[in-house]
């Protein structure tokens, strides 16, 4: 049986039609596409059981003990900042609009202003304050001050993929109807190489099915652009995977860059979406050094209670001798024999226009991405 | 951040505290507190009762024909 949502309820928060005008009315906040795609987030369970923006007593929890106020483990923190010259004109108690891009996507009722320490924010949730870390350069972005309160969505956000678009709802009544009773949860922000392939489908060994969920919103320059990353998981799906055993589907946030914290925060949301199971590989949600290689494996051991079985692989790489696919543990040979999967040097193979071998990358992968003009953010 | 107000105190006997000094020793955990906090949370998860999904048959077949229309379903 599919895992319960985060919280044990599945509840969803979606405002009444007839509230849709009266929005219109309503003090207005515009927030960008990432925000709009975490209020639909919050209203269809994926981050369950936040039911809006956080307020200071969980905000505060969560970068102290990586839990809410009611100690369910949450790790990054769900927040909506705003200027002084914003508060100015939104009380405590108010009930806003939050407007994206003229359309009104979500009504909230303003429970708590408060300000914030953006360093102590940073040293808890990235573990560092350099500004060379992409998290920690956007949040030193953010406005100063924060609002919490719950949110209920007026109307679902565009969205590029509506075709791998699913909430936690229809992908539980997915695996239902599949008979998929384990579920492996996989989080990808890559085209897919064969390391990446050996992972899934050597977890998918052990369960009924597996879910491919890459992650589709603002990344960092040099990151795979979200269109390819989507066309080739849907190359390497199409002509390597069951159909009967394994599906795509596409999660809409941002990356934060978070390594270890962001790992349980990637776990919580597909627990949300149904998985029993979730693949944690080597430096996961990781950025240059800033991580251990394993620390992201490493933190699940603080969460007895999470809910969602994590599965650890070491990294996967080709070995010339064993002709094969292997990681550190089952190999014998040493690093002479070895390709690895480093994704620096797959990005600058493929930047030179260069074909990857068939040990590293799947020809139909390596197409789409050697067909597009720009296959990388900022490229 | 009120870090000092986020924890609180509770009273265990001395002989069990020393045990569990001892019992964690070249252990991850790294004090009492934490491997108690670990246990506790570990034993209150198994026992939570958590509610049934709550979709309605009109739910499930509305869902089910989207998820056909995609592809998802047969």
């Amino acid at each position: 049986m599919a895992a319960k949502p985060h919280g044990g309820k599945l509840v969803e928060r979606i405002e009444k039609k007839e509230r849709r005008e009266e929005a219109k009315e309503m003090p207005r906040k515009d927030i960008s596409i990432d925000e709009a795609r975490d209020s639909a987030n919050i209203a269809h369970v994926v981050f369950s059981p936040l039911e809006g923006y956080m307020v200071r007593e969980d905000f505060e929890n969560v970068l102290i003990h990586g839990r809410l106020s009611n100690d369910l483990p949450w790790t990054i923190p769900i927040v909506m900042d705003v200027d002084r010259e914003e508060i100015d004109k939104i009380l405590e108690g108010d009930d806003i609009a939050l407007f994206y891009n003229d359309a009104p996507i979500a009504t909230m009722k303003v429970e708590e202003i408060f300000p914030y320490d953006k360093k102590g924010y940073a040293t808890k949730v990235y573990k560092t304050e350099s500004m060379e870390h992409p998290g920690v350069a956007q949040l030193f972005e953010k406005k100063n001050f924060l609002i919490g309160g719950k949110i209920n969505l007026l109307n679902d956000v565009p969205t590029k993929f509506p075709n791998y678009k699913l909430w936690p709802k229809e992908t539980r009544i997915l695996f239902k109807a599949r008979g998929w009773e384990t579920i492996v949860g996989f989080q990808t922000r890559n085209a897919p190489h064969v390391g990446h392939e050996y992972v899934q489908k050597t977890a998918l060994t052990f369960v009924d099915g597996l879910f491919i969920n890459p992650l589709i919103g603002k990344k960092k320059k040099g990151d795979f652009k979200d269109e390819i990353i989507i066309a080739t998981c849907e190359a390497l799906f199409k002509n390597y995977y069951p159909k009967d055993a394994a599906t795509i589907a596409i999660l809409e946030t941002e990356m934060r860059y978070a390594g270890p914290r962001e790992a349980i925060f990637h776990a919580i949301i597909r627990k949300n979406y149904g998985c029993t199971h979730f693949i944690v590989g080597r430096d996961h949600a990781g950025v240059g050094n800033f991580y251990g290689p394993y620390e992201a494996q490493e933190i699940f051991y603080e969460d007895p209670d999470l809910g969602i079985t994590p599965l650890f692989f070491e990294s996967f790489f080709y070995c010339k001798k064993c002709g094969s696919v292997v990681n550190e543990k089952i190999c014998p040979h040493g690093k002479e024999d070895r390709i690895n999967f480093s994704g620096t040097k797959i990005r600058e193979m493929l930047l030179q226009g260069r074909r990857l071998p068939e040990a590293m990358m799947r020809p139909e992968v390596a197409d789409v991405i050697l067909k597009a003009e720009n296959p990388f953010v900022g490229a | 951040m009120g870090e000092e107000k986020k924890f609180t105190t509770v009273s265990i006997p001395t002989p069990l505290f020393k045990k569990i000094e001892e019992r964690i020793k070249g252990t991850g955990f790294t004090s009492v507190p934490s491997y108690v906090t670990y246990i506790l949370r570990e034993l209150i998860a198994e026992t939570e009762e958590e509610e049934e999904e709550p979709f309605t048959k009109e739910d499930e077949e509305r869902i089910k024909e989207r998820l056909r229309a995609l592809g998802y379903l047969d």
